[in-house]
């Protein structure tokens, strides 16, 4: 059996790589779809948790995935509207030239 | 002897396996059990499709194919070689691939949309032990892996760089969007009933006969209104007439896979059969008792063989269907999707609830009936209202 | 390690970083969803049935269908001309260096390389809903009312506003 550091060690990596693509990208879709690796990464920790803890019957990680899963869903729906009404305002979804609040 | 012939390709199989080393065994159990579905069910793809071009020609008063039978021989048989050289003919085409493509995501869009469907396959019971895998969450793995198409049609679409093949995408995948609601919300009244995912489990929950009718959840009203709504939206999952619009020969040429050709064009034409026959699978097991026999009388009859008779009949629904019912307009798609199914199936959940706490008798009956006329009454009139339908009136030149 | 872990691993990990790089926006979603796939596949390896599936479901059926329709509406589809990272990605790069360190650092020295896999778990449906029914059925009804202020504020901000004349 995988021991639980290489799967802490698998979910770090894919949060890292969330995270450079979210800091370093320019469109925002792709920063949203780096946010989405990052919650699935953690959601990686709380299965991986889960299933080495020593009560696994409570069930918890399992939980906590789903309404994860359930949050994300929610969230990317709404960052995606954001992103739209975005580009019908300034015509463009890099975030650079997204930098002034007046409208 | 009835139960010989009903277990014999589970008998067979593991007869075969008994001559094979342990450690072998489980990794060729699982090939066997893939060979058999992948062989059954390409054969039955292949005499739908004579089927359905016999059915609709004789439908639409033409002959349709009966010249292709044994090769080198006069012998014609109906056309019954028509598959056959339908398939040699797919294969032998040349591979076209438009020239401004994406030539990776063009290639995989046919590859990933079979997989899926193939894999859909594992969880059906197609006879008395006689399913890939039991899981304990089958039919949202059915589901699961569905939802993988709408992925494929839109690579498809996207990727041959052709607004017709753009176009039919983007109708395809908010068709299907539209339409998975209403199916797993049908199928989740089963749920609800059985207490389990496991498509075995509710196989096992309509086993029983009472009186003259078997207990399929088809014959008890939230049963029948949600066989209703699963059909149709499997229709509209599929694809097919009345719900072809992503198709649309008339308006957008072929949809998705206009660009394709050859042997990729089988394999499109391929899944969406493939598919056809999943999802009426599915509804077999959900509604219409799995492979159990329709009357006690009968149940020497296999297993298997009952599963596959309910299948081609549900078919040969599908093609008449195909062959009378005119195609939709895209607002009038999604005005049925979400104001007509969406609603009944959500009643159709608190029906089944009332059903499953109300003591058997005949006030269930009538209680469950109203529950399933009265809102389709309400919300038929109601989708109706202010629409000025009058009686269609044909003229014809004299 | 298993060499199942490591094949899934290793396309995971391939797959996020060719979403988080490539050029082209829709191949970017693709990959996203083979690394969606990727760790759904991983949740079955630790015998989370359900919620690997929940995954395929939520992610691939759904979530990715949403962020094509989206590229393709706001006009990504075409290959950007301009530079693909932005002006501060430098900061960018250091702060995850930062933090990738920092987490390899903190797991390789803490308790989690002793802890053995619990014998035989087995999170049934039954198991999830009654739990869901009963314990947690806060948090339940809190994200049902959290997905349907979701959806109808995403109605809201992507409406086309009237024309004023």
């Amino acid at each position: 059996m995988t021991p639980l550091s290489a799967y802490l060690i698998l979910s770090a990596m894919i949060f890292a790589i969330g995270l450079a693509g979210a800091l370093t990208r320019r469109n925002a879709i792709i920063v949203l779809i780096g946010i989405e690796l990052m919650l699935n990464a953690a959601n990686l920790n709380f299965i991986a948790f889960w299933r080495f803890s020593e009560h696994p019957e409570a069930l918890t990680g399992i939980m906590f995935v789903i309404f994860s899963i359930g949050i994300a869903a929610a969230e990317a729906a709404v960052g995606l509207a954001l992103i739209i009404a975005i580009y019908r305002h300034y015509k463009t979804t890099n975030v650079d030239e997204v930098n002034s609040l007046r409208g | 002897m009835s139960d010989t012939f009903d277990q014999i390709f589970v008998s067979l199989k593991h007869w075969l396996l008994g001559y094979l080393p342990v450690w072998s065994q489980p990794v060729i159990s699982c090939l066997l059990s893939i060979a058999v579905i992948i062989v059954a069910f390409a054969t039955l793809f292949a005499i739908t499709t004579w089927l359905e071009r016999k059915g609709l020609a004789r439908i639409q008063n033409r002959y349709g194919p009966n010249r292709a039978g044994i090769p080198l021989t006069n012998i014609s048989l109906f056309g019954l070689g028509q598959p056959a050289a339908d398939g040699i003919k797919a294969l032998t085409k040349e591979d076209i691939v438009p020239f401004a493509a994406d030539k990776l995501v063009h290639f995989f869009a046919p590859v990933v949309l079979v997989i899926p469907v193939l894999l859909s396959y594992a969880v059906l019971p197609i006879g008395r032990n006689m399913v890939a895998v039991d899981m304990d969450a089958g039919l949202l793995f059915f589901f699961a892996v569905g939802a993988a198409t709408e992925l494929s049609v839109f690579m498809a679409g996207w990727s041959s760089r052709n607004k017709y093949a753009l176009l039919g995408a983007m109708r395809a995948i908010a068709q299907m969007v539209s339409y998975e609601i209403p199916l797993i919300l049908s199928s989740v009244s089963v749920i609800m009933m059985v207490g389990s995912l496991s498509t075995v489990k509710i196989v096992e929950a309509q086993s029983t006969y009472h009186g003259l009718l078997p207990d399929w959840f088809v014959f008890t009203p939230w049963g029948f209104a949600g066989f209703i709504l699963f059909m149709i939206s499997a229709l509209a999952e599929s694809n097919r007439s009345p719900f072809d619009l992503p198709e649309g020969e008339s308006e957008i040429v072929a949809g998705y896979f206009i660009e394709y050709s050859g042997f990729k064009f089988a394999l499109f034409f391929l899944a969406e059969y493939l598919g056809m026959f999943a999802i009426s699978g599915l509804g077999i097991t959900l509604f219409l008792g799995g492979w159990h026999a329709p009357f006690a009388w009968l149940t020497w009859i296999p297993s298997w063989a009952w599963f596959f008779i309910k299948l081609v009949t549900l078919v040969l629904i599908l093609i008449w269907i195909r062959g009378t019912v005119p195609r939709l307009r895209m607002d009038q798609l999604m005005n049925f999707a979400w104001k007509f199914m969406l609603p009944m199936a959500l009643l159709n959940l608190v029906g089944v609830a009332i059903w499953h706490f109300m003591t058997p008798g005949l006030p269930r009956w009538l209680v469950g009936f109203a529950l399933v006329v009265g809102p389709y009454l309400l919300l038929g009139r109601g989708l109706m209202a202010g629409k000025n339908l009058a009686k269609r009136t044909y003229r014809f030149a004299e | 390690m298993t060499l199942p872990f490591i094949i899934l691993a290793v396309l995971t990990i391939a797959a996020a970083v060719a979403a988080m790089s490539l050029r082209n926006l829709i191949h970017c979603a693709l990959a996203m969803v083979g690394a969606f796939g990727g760790l759904a596949a991983l949740y079955l390896q630790l015998d989370a049935q359900f919620v690997g599936f929940t995954q395929i479901l939520v992610y691939i059926g759904a979530v990715a269908i949403l962020i094509v329709f989206a590229i393709l509406l706001t006009r990504g589809g075409q290959v950007p001309e301009k530079a693909l990272f932005s002006s501060s990605w430098i900061w960018g790069v250091l702060v995850t260096v930062a933090v990738f360190g920092t987490l390899a650092w903190t797991i390789k020295n803490s308790f989690a390389s002793q802890r053995v896999p619990a014998e035989r778990v087995e999170a049934t449906v039954k198991e999830i809903g009654d739990a869901l029914m009963t314990k947690f059925v806060l948090p339940l009804e809190v994200i049902g009312l959290l997905l349907t202020a979701a959806l109808i504020g995403a109605v809201i901000i992507a409406m086309r506003d009237e024309v004023k004349k």
